[in-house]
Formats: structure tokens, C-alpha cells, sequence
């Protein structure tokens, strides 16, 4: 069967990342890792903690500018016109303590020319938030939701989304998953890191492992599945059993 | 409404399954129109590239066809959808008599037993009624 999603020969894929590595003073988080993503995907990526999932994530959304290698998106390298596509979901709250809701969606929207405002206040509405709630006063789920709210608010080509359902309710991540899958175009690219591979399995299409900062696997997940005889969520069992 | 899927074989392959069922249960009729792939991928929790190789393995089984313009339709051909129906059924009691033999019934006790039951369910529904 022939795959509608390659891209044409000649053409740079929507993300390519080659030979990075990342030291953070004498650890090294990310080794010479190579990674392509092509446009049309919903990509987890997978890993034990430490493996390197957010410092890849840090380098892909312009936070981390000190490493060696090189990534683009779109044939682009990092910077301004990259992050003004990519959507990303921090695993880190970066509200201040003042901001209500209302607050960070006035901010969005002055910010990103891509921010559709009704959407994020149907979503806030849908999960429950009170858009007049002090963040500060939010629990840590609440806050993971909204945030979720504002990231995939954006109608942007890349959403880069850093463990989006860890400390949230099963009721809101099914809610959750169901608005990233409704995020999905032909032309961007969704990357996940998390810990909850079996909820979110079956909404991937491919599966990136990261093991001490290197890709030890890249594949489809039905391909996978069939080869292996197991899901993703089993398999990454076997391979990062302690 | 979560999703279930089993973990050891591909997630369009039980896609396939699941919708051939649909099919010869009734529950999507001939000649009806699908949803989008996008909204059944929703519908079905699952990634769109995942629920397009479903439906293209069903287009390549001729039990949906594809119109440029107006999307996806269940194939008009009753008697396909006849034929699997039987292979199903097939398949299924293939499982029946497997498992029945495997603890030590031969296939004409498994037969009697069945029957035995159908009558106890028929005589219930009628006591219902």
C-alpha cells in the first residue's frame, strides 16, 4: 500500500534535526541525535525520565539555543519565524501570579496572529475553568488544562506538546485527546511526549523512543504492533525495564 | 465514549473488523454515505492516518467505494455483503467448536449443546413476551 504522507523526493521535510547534542555542564542529555518528522503526523515521543524528551522539546521551540547541530523547521533554523508555527506546551506553568484566564487570552491573542479566541474560550468553557479564577489558585490540573486550552487554541503548523494530559482528570483527557485530534491537519505536525502511553496510543501514527538521548526506535505504530505482537505501551515496558 | 483497542495486533486492522461488522449487522446499510475520515478518526478516537488505511483496506475488499467529489460510500452489492457475513459466521463457529474441543466436547456434543441453548433462549424471549 502506498503511503499518502511521504513527502516528495527533493523536499525538506517539515522538521529535521541532525547530529544535536545537548550537554548540561558535564551530563549529556541529547547525543547526537537525528530525527525527522514529516508534516501529516501525530508523533509520540516516548522515554524514561532523563531520556532527554523536554530538552529536545526546549530546542525545537527556541528555548534552548546552546547546542551543537543543527534543526529546522520548514527548512527554516530556529528562530522568530519558526516559533511564530510552533504551538508549544510547556511541562512548566509560566503564568504570573496576578493573571486570571481572561488575563493570559487577551495576552494570546495580541501575541499570536494565529490565536482564534472563541475556541479557546469554547474549550475553557467545555472543561470547566472559570475564566475569572485567579491561576494562582487553580490545582495543577486545572492549570494543565488551560494551558492546554491556550496551546491548542492556535491554528498553528507545529504543536509541541510536553506531557499535555500528566495531571489531568480521565474524563478532561479524553476531552483532551479528542481536541488534538481535532487539531490534526494534513500540513502540520502534532509531537507528544508522555508517560500515559496507553491512553494516548491510538492516537499516534508514529512513535519516536528516546533512550539516554539517542532515537532508539522510530516507526508506525501499526507496523510496530504487528511486528511486535504488542502495543506501544508494552513494548516500551520491555525495552526501559529497570 | 472511550475506545477500546486490544493490544496485540494493529489498530486498523480491529478498525477493518469492527466496521466490517457495521456492515453485515446492518448497522451501516448499503450504499450508505461515511463520515469524513477526519470525523470518524474522531468518532473512533484514533489517528486519521490510522482510520484512512482502515477504509482503504475495506475500498481494497470493495465493501466501501470512493467518489471523487461526494466522499465514501458502504458498497451497493447486497450479495458481498451476504458472502462475508457467512465467512464471519464461519469464522465464528470455527472459534466455537476450536474452544469446545479443546475441553474434551466433540463437535456433534458441541452442536447438541448449542441447539439445547437456542431453544432455552427462545422459550425465555417468549416467556418475556
Amino acid at each position: 500500500m502506498t503511503n499518502n504522507n511521504t513527502i516528495p523526493a527533493g523536499q525538506t521535510a517539515f522538521v529535521e534535526i541532525a547530529n544535536v547534542t545537548k550537554t548540561y555542564q558535564n551530563r549529556r542529555a541529547l547525543s547526537a541525535l537525528n530525527l525527522t518528522l514529516e508534516p501529516g503526523h501525530i508523533v509520540g515521543l516516548l522515554g524514561p525520565n532523563g531520556s532527554g524528551k523536554t530538552t529536545l522539546m526546549k530546542i525545537l521551540t527556541g528555548v534552548l539555543k546552546d547546542y551543537t547541530g543543527s534543526v529546522t523547521i520548514n527548512g527554516q533554523s530556529i528562530g522568530p519565524d519558526t516559533k511564530a508555527l510552533v504551538s508549544y506546551l510547556p511541562d512548566v506553568s509560566y503564568f504570573s501570579a496576578w493573571m486570571r484566564p481572561v488575563d493570559v487570552i487577551s495576552l494570546f491573542k495580541d501575541f499570536y496572529a494565529d490565536f482564534d479566541e472563541q475556541k479557546c474560550l469554547e474549550m475553557v468553557k467545555r472543561l470547566g475553568l472559570d475564566e475569572k479564577q485567579r491561576i494562582k489558585t487553580m490545582s495543577k490540573g486545572t492549570v494543565e488544562k488551560f494551558q492546554l486550552c491556550l496551546v491548542m487554541s492556535r491554528n498553528a503548523l507545529l504543536y509541541v506538546l510536553d506531557e499535555p494530559i500528566g495531571g489531568v482528570d480521565p474524563a478532561a483527557r479524553d476531552y483532551i485527546l479528542s481536541t488534538i485530534l481535532s487539531n490534526y491537519n494534513e500540513a502540520g505536525t502534532i509531537f507528544i511526549s508522555t508517560h500515559l502511553i496507553s491512553d494516548v496510543e491510538k492516537i499516534f501514527d508514529t512513535v519516536v523512543f528516546l533512550k539516554e538521548g539517542e532515537v532508539v526506535l522510530h516507526g508506525e505504530i501499526d507496523e510496530i504492533r504487528q511486528r511486535e505482537g504488542k502495543s506501544i505501551d508494552e513494548l516500551f515496558r520491555e525495552v526501559f525495564k529497570c | 465514549m472511550p475506545n477500546e483497542y486490544a493490544s496485540g495486533t494493529p489498530i486498523y486492522l480491529q478498525l477493518v473488523n469492527q466496521f466490517k461488522h457495521r456492515i453485515i449487522s446492518g448497522q451501516w446499510p448499503a450504499g450508505a454515505k461515511l463520515d469524513s475520515v477526519r470525523d470518524l478518526a474522531m468518532s473512533f478516537e484514533v489517528n486519521p492516518n490510522t482510520m484512512q488505511r482502515a477504509l482503504s483496506e475495506l475500498e481494497r475488499d470493495h465493501l466501501v467505494y470512493a467518489e471523487r467529489t461526494t466522499g465514501r460510500f458502504i458498497t451497493q452489492d447486497k450479495e458481498l455483503i451476504v458472502k462475508m457475513r457467512e465467512e464471519v459466521a464461519q469464522e465464528i463457529i470455527e472459534t466455537f467448536i476450536n474452544q469446545m474441543q479443546s475441553i474434551g466436547f466433540s463437535g456433534e456434543e458441541a452442536a447438541e449443546l448449542i441447539q439445547k441453548k437456542a431453544k432455552e433462549r427462545s422459550a425465555e424471549s417468549h416467556d418475556k413476551q
